[in-house]
């Protein structure tokens, strides 16, 4: 589906709270066109609850439950069986959840809900840190990325939550990114086609977070895809095929960009680069992303 | 009308399934299980025809429920001790978000180290969460009890989550009998949940956003107000069901020969029941000495209790402590008499780790602090 066509209709509303180049502000409008009205969302402590406005305003026109930091799964789990006991079955249930509160602190009723076969799409926007309560560590933090708690760089390598996901065999589960409209609308509009818990996970660079200029806010998304630090795919009942630059990349159609590409662009990366030049980290990373496609490649899908 | 003989947990689930509450939502712990166990034969069976969520934790287990109260429909759930714990912060958030979700909770000794048996500490460290709590005392209560908790939670007055507690093993695993109402009853009584509000798409509304000072204040006091109300509304719920059922068990309190009592005893719970005992034995010594068992801890029944503190010396029994402090009961106890009574109160803790309360237990209690021979605050029954 082209731009143009996407709905006229918005349901996030204008003047909300975020900063200015917000990714999640991106990455939310596009997915409640696709959404439509139907939806309801719920949203645990991050960004979002900033974005949403004070009380007595807010920024959305579907209804929105709040929720504790851990429990976006397990309070739509509950919206859910309430709407199937009450007949709604018309209506899309959303979690829509930050990084920290995907891979870190809502894992267990993350983990949990998709056991259990609830129906509902869980959607991670993950800009890889605790960024609403001011730019910490999570699990999703790559290696070497400056927080503001780990001053250094991050001593750790980020987990891999898609891998983590597609272990529980769900029905649908996706990665995207707010770079890529058409990817991202594509791939809300499928998981609201199928029966079951969906998890569709959304890279959001984020500008104040990774320490670059606002306006560069979708391009860092697509250097991250063309570098494979990041990368477009979905798994439909098992069966996992990659879009976009990434199928390309994986069939070698094109050739992947070094990692250096991407995050020299990024201020949580420039201890790397300055005074002089971080070789034995910036190895360990690029080595990082190549293992990463190599089990891609091995595990996942069938070239 | 039938007779059910059974146990506390499986009485608490029979009302609760006759409630008819669209989504349960709960995880296992003992003592509470064999409650959560029934549920499940009730849905194996085509009894219950709700959902029935078995979460991976408690404190998903109070999430769900909070999101299907959200959602509009009535809700229940049961836990126990470390679970009740875990569920702390969204207690806090069902209370503040006014849903009308009622559990009951098995009340048990919090570890280290490992111990299964009756504590009320679990409950009464709740007390702050914005959550009415009631303490039963007999199978039948806990079956009356679980269905006034629907009737109360969701009174448009009130609007708040209601936990009914009942204590491990004495209550939850001892089969006595309970009169079980036809079900026809409980649908007249209960009517059909109609929430004041809920997520509606065609109303579409931001629940728990960020909220100024201003605004957050007028939601406390929209709080305590409802508690206030559901004071006053608890002695008229409980009224109206023993005019259908037959069965009335007190209302903020149980009174027990308290007609010319010069002493009178304050308990809650499985002791509560037991204090009913020694009354008889002590009346029988010729004592004068009466029982006022709190069955409501929130809201306190502070002008209850004024009114005995004018009328008796008080005897308080806790199966909890505030560490630090004394038991919790007598603490309140004696803030509500402040200023309003010189009637003199000694407070026991008693049975704590489950440790057995019998009705001399009581007795011996009762009669040290008539002879004026107790201390303000005293520990029962341990080994100086």
């Amino acid at each position: 589906m082209a731009l143009k066509d996407f709905p006229l209709d918005e349901c996030l509303l204008q003047g909300n709270a975020s900063c200015p180049g917000c990714p999640a502000t991106i990455g939310l409008r596009l997915v409640l066109k696709a959404l439509g009205r139907k939806t309801i969302m719920v949203v645990p402590a991050c960004c979002t609850a900033v974005i949403e406005s004070l009380y007595p305003h807010t920024s959305f026109d579907v209804p929105v439950m709040n929720i504790a930091f851990e429990a976006a799964a397990a309070g739509a789990s509950g919206v859910e069986a309430a709407l199937r006991q009450q007949g709604r079955t018309d209506i899309t249930v959303v979690a829509w959840a930050g990084d920290g509160g995907t891979y870190d602190i809502g894992i267990q009723a993350l983990s949990g809900a998709l056991e259990r076969g609830t129906n509902f799409i869980y959607i991670c926007y993950n800009n890889q840190i605790y960024s609403n309560t001011g730019i910490q560590r999570s699990g999703a933090t790559p290696f070497a990325a400056w927080t503001t708690t780990t001053v250094g760089g991050k001593t750790e390598f980020r987990k891999e939550m898609g891998e983590i996901i597609l272990a529980h065999h769900i029905p649908y589960a996706a990665q995207t990114c707010i770079s890529y409209p058409e990817d991202l609308y594509c791939k809300i509009k499928k998981a609201m086609s199928i029966k079951g818990p969906k998890y569709i996970e959304i890279l959001a660079p984020c500008p104040p977070g990774w320490r670059f200029s606002m306006d560069k806010t979708v391009e860092m998304g697509r250097m991250a895809v063309d570098t494979g630090a990041w990368s477009l795919w979905e798994c439909e009942n098992d069966v996992m095929t990659f879009n976009g630059k990434s199928k390309l990349i994986l069939e070698k159609k094109v050739e992947r960009k070094p990692v250096e590409d991407w995050i020299k662009y990024q201020g949580r990366f420039s201890h790397l680069f300055k005074p002089e030049r971080d070789e034995k980290r910036l190895k360990a990373i690029q080595e990082h992303v190549d293992l990463l496609w190599e089990r891609y490649r091995k595990c996942y899908v069938k070239i | 009308m039938t007779v059910m003989m059974d146990t506390g947990n499986r009485i608490a689930a029979k009302a609760a399934v006759m409630a008819k509450p669209e989504v349960v939502a709960a995880y296992p712990i003992t003592p509470q299980t064999t409650l959560v166990e029934a549920i499940a034969e009730y849905v194996a069976r085509g009894e219950y025809t709700g959902e029935y969520i078995c979460v991976e934790s408690e404190h998903s287990a109070m999430c769900a429920c909070i999101g299907a109260s959200a959602a509009g429909s009535r809700t229940f759930t049961a836990t126990s001790s470390h679970g009740l714990l875990l569920m702390h912060e969204m207690l806090h958030w069902a209370a503040l978000a006014r849903l009308p979700v009622v559990m009951c909770n098995i009340n048990r000794v919090i570890g280290p180290g490992w111990n299964i048996w009756v504590d009320e500490n679990d409950s009464i460290s709740q007390r702050d969460t914005g959550w009415i709590q009631f303490y039963c005392s007999s199978n039948q209560e806990i079956f009356d009890t679980v269905i006034q908790a629907f009737k109360l939670a969701e009174h448009e007055k009130v609007v708040l989550p209601v936990m009914v507690n009942l204590n491990a093993f004495i209550l939850s695993h001892t089969s006595m009998p309970a009169e079980i109402p036809d079900q026809h009853v409980v649908d007249e009584y209960l009517g059909k949940y109609v929430p004041k509000w809920k997520l509606d798409i065609d109303n579409p509304t931001t629940f728990g956003n960020i909220i100024g000072p201003v605004h957050y204040y007028k939601v406390r006091r929209a709080m305590q107000d409802a508690q206030l109300n559901a004071k006053k509304l608890i002695p008229q719920i409980a009224k109206e069901w023993s005019k259908l059922s037959g069965y009335f068990h007190g209302d903020l309190l149980e009174y027990y020969k308290c007609d010319g009592a010069e002493h009178i005893l304050l308990s809650m719970g499985a002791i509560g029941a037991e204090s009913k005992i020694a009354i008889d034995e002590l009346q029988k010594a010729g004592q004068k000495i009466g029982l006022a068992r709190v069955r409501v801890i929130r809201p306190f029944p502070t002008e209850e209790i004024i009114k005995l503190g004018k009328q008796a010396d008080l005897v308080v029994i806790d199966r909890n402590i505030s560490v630090g402090l004394e038991g919790a009961l007598f603490t309140e106890v004696k803030a509500a008499l402040y200023g309003e009574s010189d009637a003199k109160a000694t407070g026991f803790i008693a049975g704590l780790g489950g440790k057995d309360v019998t009705y001399k237990d009581i007795e011996t209690m009762c009669r040290k602090s008539m002879k004026g021979k107790a201390k303000e605050q005293e520990w029962y029954g341990v080994e100086e």
